[in-house]
């Protein structure tokens, strides 16, 4: 056992350990977590080596003799109901205390973000600045942060590990998530509670910077896209296929896809900065031409599951629209535009 | 029953009636409990394939071994396989072989009743697994969150399949529930209060106990899924009013006490394997049967730890955080109990001892890695990871699984009436042993690392891929340890050493009549003195190996078969959205049901 700790245990990276917690929040659930440890390593070593010492002290030799027969002992039983009784104790008051601790209400002005799952992407909006987002959280160093969780289909349940403890989004139901970022740098997460086909894709990425980095990022995301008469030709010919209709509908971008002040769809992801993010598909995908290429072409080959239809005939994700190649070209190029 | 003999009597002596026939239309308990035993067994191999395939999808990350699709299918598959289809009928062949004889009862309470769950159980198992026939296998898990699982979400007829096919499985567990309990409480030899009932036959009281409880709980959750996707109700349709949340209280209402229903069985395995091997009484016997009935209970109270992520507020997690916790005491006291029967005994590492000692050490890992997901706010981080798949799997797979081999390598020559071999059967146990270490160990911190349960693929920066690769190593150790255990049984079953009545010098009833036991059971009805019959001077009379006069024996009939088959008909007319099969079930199994009561009482 040891020889496979030391095998596969002792890399690493580990990007998504809940080891190392950079929130307030996943401190308390890490600390909570070694302090049951260490109680649970002394249960374990005293029990097992109780079981062990019974059967090798106790082994059955030739000629042994017949072993007292004894039914039982009330003293002992008593004792062994209060030990663990007295250890669930010890450890029942500090898990009961951070339940309550977590469950306070952030404090005031805390970044308030509205989280919408989606199978299988994560909508982030920012009432306090007005930004729509997907798949990658912005946050700045040391304010804190209060999620409001709801889901737009089926459940699923936001998790970034170093941020602490995860939390189901459900329709028709709020749910909360409060917690206060305390280093700067990029982390993962992805969706924990199982949602469909592409459940294992459904990534997510946070960013902690610091205030004025984040103001800058807030000013980028709340600015007009590049205006139609400034774009190449290319992105204009993007542009344009963009906001064709198709048949059927749900094959035309802007029947789900919202660029500010251009379409208004509400089933996707905003792409109004799509170009400004660093990846794609549901953070599964680094955001660069070729990627962008191959997701237009066919959606399902990189996120199964998109191509399906719910039990109402409509799309669950992108469909395969069936562009061209230099349809594709412009519409990456239109897309890239968008910072 | 009695030994008067009447006109309508069956009259047996050694041997009994062979072929095809005589096992479709038998109602004898022993042949139902090899019946069980087998079908079991065979899904048992069935989702231990699933899971290696499964295992070697995650052998390495972004591996494409499988399709997602495919792979949950998988999952689903195998968790209701192994919950269903694997561990819950395997205790039933231990229920039913075992219990009458430990009781000392020529039958259970109903035995046609105990055919029909059979019969039941097995075409319903196999109705769930035609699914993969049609290419839609169950894939919305096993626990089948709803509105996942809605026409909308779900529309194909896989939902259907798994939503279906575990309502008739419940009708076969409710109708053997009723009939254990009937049995246990009223089919006792003479002299056998309760507190000299064997102490499996107690965990199995208990057990059923919780079947009659807790069945109807999913049997509600399942009908109101299956009229949501039917019929357009909105029980779970959030747009309509209805609320995602009611099935996860109904399941895990249910869900809570199943774990319990799995466990109990093999816990009362381990409780006569280890006095046997130990040559001590069980230590605490009454305090093991308390704890075990309050196990029952508390086991009532604990359901939402499964779902502390889902906000219910501190209120509700305080509550189900302090139940949780308090659920670890009685288990604690268990486990001090087993630990004190072998203290101070003569100890045979014989390899039923070895699975049972095996399920000791397994089951303390589980249970305290349970323990560390009562804190609600750690569990957040680990629950739907993998460090939940670990803990479960030391419960049910190192604990349950290894408590029911404990138990085949334990009954096994009352069974057949032959030894498996001893040296095979504990390579078999060092296999499984060292294989669940590796495959389930690394998974603590697989998850506590960052990576959730039902991911058919992994991303390599997760720094996983090593960890997984073992697991991956680990399950296949398993799977060959199982082809060794049915290498074991064909050679024990061609050429064992013969048994005789108690090969192993145990303590209760079931070993004081011939193995294999006649149809009958005893010869001449036991009457009981002790907890111990065969270890108290005078514990029990004689029992000889000829009865005295004929024996009355319930006879055969194949009426349970033939309502089982009207039951599953009817099943099709909400799987295929028409009405006939419905009818046409409907009445064949009122018009079986009219047979099987009317019919003369002899075979």
């Amino acid at each position: 056992m040891l020889l496979v700790l030391t095998i596969t245990g002792c890399q690493g990276p580990f990007p998504q350990s809940t080891f190392e917690p950079v929130t307030s929040f996943g401190e308390s659930a890490s600390q909570l977590f070694w302090m049951i440890f260490w109680f649970a390593v002394v249960v374990f070593v005293l029990v097992e080596g109780a079981l062990l010492f019974a059967i090798i002290r106790y082994r059955a030799r030739p000629d042994g003799p017949e072993p007292k027969q004894i039914h039982g002992h009330t003293a002992l039983e008593i004792a062994w109901t209060l030990a663990p009784a007295w250890i669930v104790a010890l450890i029942a008051v500090p898990a009961i205390e951070a339940i309550w601790e977590e469950a306070a209400p952030a404090a005031e002005g805390a970044l308030v973000i509205q989280v919408t799952g989606h199978q299988w992407w994560w909508e982030y909006r920012y009432p306090e600045y007005g930004v729509i987002t997907a798949n990658e959280l912005h946050l700045p160093v040391g304010r804190p942060v209060e999620l409001q969780m709801t889901s737009a289909d089926v459940i699923h349940s936001w998790w970034l590990p170093r941020f602490g403890g995860k939390r189901d989004l459900m329709a028709g139901r709020t749910n909360r998530l409060v917690f206060t970022p305390d280093s700067v740098g990029e982390f993962t997460g992805q969706c924990a509670e199982f949602c469909g086909v592409s459940h294992a894709n459904m990534r997510m990425r946070a960013t902690v910077t610091t205030q004025g980095e984040f103001d800058s990022w807030v000013a980028s995301q709340t600015a007009e896209p590049t205006p139609l008469d400034s774009l190449t030709d290319l992105q204009r010919r993007g542009h344009e296929l963009f906001m064709t209709a198709r048949q059927p509908a749900s094959n035309s971008c802007l029947a789900c896809h919202a660029i500010s002040g251009r379409s208004f769809g509400v089933l996707g992801p905003n792409l109004t900065h799509v170009g400004a993010r660093s990846t794609l598909a549901g953070g599964l995908i680094p955001n660069d031409a070729e990627n962008l290429a191959s997701w237009l072409r066919d959606p399902s080959a990189i996120k199964p599951g998109t191509d399906m239809l719910k039990g109402d005939g409509s799309a669950v994700g992108m469909p395969t629209v069936g562009l061209t190649e230099d349809e594709i070209t412009a519409l990456a190029a239109y897309l890239q535009s968008l910072r | 029953m009695g030994t008067a003999a009447t006109a309508h009597s069956m009259i047996q002596h050694a041997g009994s009636p062979t072929g095809i026939w005589s096992w479709i239309t038998t109602t004898d308990h022993k042949r139902i409990g090899i019946l069980y035993g087998v079908s079991a067994f065979v899904f048992f191999l069935v989702g231990g394939l699933e899971a290696l395939i499964m295992r070697a999808q995650l052998m390495k990350a972004d591996n494409t071994l499988v399709s997602a699709e495919a792979f949950n299918q998988l999952f689903t598959m195998h968790g209701t396989t192994m919950i269903f289809l694997a561990v819950m009928p395997l205790s039933a062949a231990f229920f039913n072989f075992v219990v009458p004889l430990q009781i000392g009862a020529r039958d259970v309470a109903f035995p046609r009743l105990n055919a029909f769950s059979y019969w039941v159980f097995l075409l319903g198992a196999l109705f769930l697994n035609s699914s993969f026939i049609f290419g839609a296998a169950p894939n919305g898990g096993w626990f089948g969150y709803a509105n996942l699982t809605s026409a909308q979400y779900s529309p194909g007829m896989n939902i259907d399949f798994w939503a279906l096919g575990l309502q008739i499985l419940g009708i076969a567990s409710l109708a053997a529930g009723f009939n254990f309990i009937a049995t246990i409480i009223n089919m006792r030899a003479p002299g056998m209060k309760m507190m000299r009932m064997p102490i499996f036959t107690w965990m199995t009281l208990v057990t059923q106990i919780l079947v009659v409880t807790a069945f109807p709980v999913i049997t509600v959750a399942l009908v109101f899924l299956t009229f949501d996707r039917l019929f357009g109700t909105n029980f779970y349709n959030v747009a309509a009013g209805g609320d995602v949340l009611l099935w996860q209280h109904l399941f895990w209402l249910f869900g809570h006490p199943e774990v319990y229903i799995i466990i109990l069985p093999t816990m009362g395995i381990v409780s006569e394997v280890l006095p046997t091997f130990s040559r001590k009484p069980l230590f605490g016997y009454a305090v093991v049967v308390y704890s075990g009935c309050l196990i029952g209970i508390i086991g009532w109270g604990v359901w939402s730890h499964h779902m502390f992520a889902v906000g219910l507020g501190p209120i509700a997690d305080t509550y189900f955080s302090g139940m949780t916790m308090l659920i670890a005491i009685p288990t604690g006291v268990k486990i001090f109990n087993w630990i004190a029967t072998m203290w101070g005994g003569q100890v045979r590492y014989t390899t039923s001892m070895l699975f049972a000692i095996g399920f000791v050490a397994m089951f303390i890992i589980g249970g305290i890695s349970g323990v560390m997901h009562s804190a609600a706010t750690s569990d957040l981080q680990q629950t739907d990871t993998y460090f939940v798949v670990a803990h479960f799997h030391y419960v049910l797979f190192g604990g349950a699984v290894m408590g029911l081999f404990a138990g085949i390598y334990y009954w096994w020559p009352k069974i057949f009436g032959r030894l498996l071999s001893e040296p095979l059967g504990k390579v078999h146990f060092w296999m499984m042993a060292i294989g669940s270490m590796v495959t389930f160990f690394p998974m603590h911190w697989i998850g506590m690392l960052g990576m959730p349960r039902r991911v058919y693929t992994y991303s390599a920066e997760l720094g996983l891929e090593s960890s997984n690769f073992a697991a991956t190593i680990g399950s296949f150790i398993i799977g060959l340890s199982m082809l060794l255990f049915v290498f074991n049984i064909i050679r024990s079953v061609r050429r064992g050493p013969i048994a005789g009545r108690n090969p192993w010098g145990a303590a209760t009833l079931e070993w004081a009549t011939s193995s294999p036991p006649p149809v009958y059971n005893f010869s001449i009805l036991p009457e009981v003195h002790s907890l111990h019959p065969l270890w108290t001077e005078g514990g029990v009379n004689a029992i000889p190996d000829e009865p005295p006069g004929p024996v009355h024996v319930p006879g055969g009939s194949y009426w349970p078969l033939v309502t089982a088959i009207g039951v599953i008909i009817f099943f099709l007319a909400p799987l295929l959205h028409m009405l006939w099969p419905a009818l046409v079930g409907g009445a064949l199994t009122v018009f079986a049901a009219f047979n099987w009561a009317f019919e003369p009482f002899e075979m």
